[in-house]
């Protein structure tokens, strides 16, 4: 399978937020902007690529029954390498999506890869696939993030276009959120049937 | 993942991820937390000259979480850590009192109130400004709904109740220890 075939695949058509609908709880809480979107998107994919690389090259020796545990301690460290990055460079950042971050680790996208996909493959083959999977999670999530910023606070990354009005606050909350991904799910897998 | 697991590889694999993983760890620790404790440095330090007038020298008091101002020997002012319980948990501020008993200027350290709604305490300028030289011994200090003279944010009573009650708490302290006595004091002492 091509490098470049594995990264497209992880945008469309294993897309894990339309179509394998993974990782809800951090797409539904962190997409009340399109920045809060991206940047959540951003750190998944991080976390992504060197936990596939990492896991992918560890696998050959690590026992069958214990590798869970050893999967989950490799992605955590990852997740808390980030944490700590994140809180000494980009604290602003942190400050917005600081709960979210440690959930990381129990993103079922990260271990579904790994599970799915890392243990049986080359490292190169896994990175790409962490990428395409990461690049999907986080255009998913800032189009989620820039659909309810539009309508919920008539904005569009931070800039106010409706001169200080309020926006249909619904959106911004945990109701819109089920909306917006529902339609936007509908309307992701149309397309894709077309083609 | 042909491996076939038994206790001595079980043990041996799990035990070397841990510890190359802590040893990773605890390199990465060692190097960022001079860079978070700077960032979270700054932080505050930002906070309190946004809620104080002009100030050289900071003092930072461990028992009642606050911090007193200089410039030269005079008291400017002091920022005072206080929180309250808004509509989605602790709203923590920093109030700025300068000696004679208004509040200077506030600023929210952290909060989790609902976006579009309750966040507004942190953009709202109407909101924000009205505590600009809040004198607690003229205005009334709660909400217009309550009877008091703070304007609420728009929807976001309870966010606003709480804010203003930080804010209180914040005064309180400030009269239960005295601290607006604190430059008579120095100038009955240059009398005598």
């Amino acid at each position: 399978m091509s490098k470049i075939k594995l990264i497209t695949d992880g945008l469309v058509k294993n897309n894990p937020t339309f179509v394998l609908l993974l990782g809800m709880c951090p797409t539904l809480a962190t997409t009340t902007s399109a920045i809060n979107g991206l940047s959540m998107g951003l750190a998944t994919l991080f976390v992504l690529v060197l936990s596939n690389m990492a896991i992918s090259a560890i696998s050959p020796i690590v026992p069958d029954k214990v590798h869970i545990p050893v999967y989950i301690v490799v992605i955590a460290t990852f997740v808390t390498l980030l944490q700590f990055l994140m809180q000494a460079y980009t604290p602003a950042m942190y400050e917005t999506l600081g709960l979210f971050i440690p959930l990381i680790v129990v993103n079922c996208i990260v271990l579904g890869r790994a599970e799915a996909f890392a243990n049986k493959h080359g490292v190169l083959e896994s990175a790409c696939d962490g990428i395409g999977v990461g690049l999907g999670f986080t255009c998913s999530l800032t189009v989620l993030g820039l659909v309810r910023e539009i309508l919920g606070s008539g904005s569009a990354f931070g800039y106010n276009f409706i001169g200080g009005h309020d926006g249909m606050l619904a959106f911004v909350m945990a109701p819109g959120a089920f909306l917006c991904l529902g339609y936007l799910m509908v309307l992701f897998n149309k397309f894709l049937k077309k083609n | 993942m042909a491996v076939k697991s038994n206790l001595t590889n079980m043990v041996l694999v799990l035990s070397l991820t841990c510890l190359v993983c802590s040893g990773l760890l605890g390199g990465a620790y060692a190097l960022t937390k001079e860079p978070i404790e700077k960032a979270q440095a700054e932080k505050t330090k930002s906070a309190i000259s946004q809620v104080l007038p002009h100030f050289e020298t900071l003092e930072y008091e461990d028992d009642h979480h606050y911090y007193t101002a200089f410039d030269g020997d005079r008291v400017v002012g002091y920022a005072i850590e206080s929180s309250a319980v808004g509509f989605g948990g602790n709203i923590s501020l920093m109030v700025g009192i300068t000696p004679d008993g208004v509040v200077y200027n506030t600023s929210v350290l952290s909060h989790s109130e609902t976006p579009g709604l309750g966040a507004k305490c942190t953009t709202d300028t109407k909101f924000m400004d009205q505590w600009r030289g809040f004198d607690p011994s003229v205005k009334q200090l709660s909400v217009k709904k309550d009877g008091g003279d703070v304007d609420a944010i728009t929807a976001s009573t309870i966010t606003s109740r709480a804010y203003t009650q930080a804010v209180a708490n914040a005064l309180l302290l400030f009269d239960e220890l005295g601290l607006d006595e604190i430059n008579d004091e120095k100038e009955e002492e240059d009398h005598e």
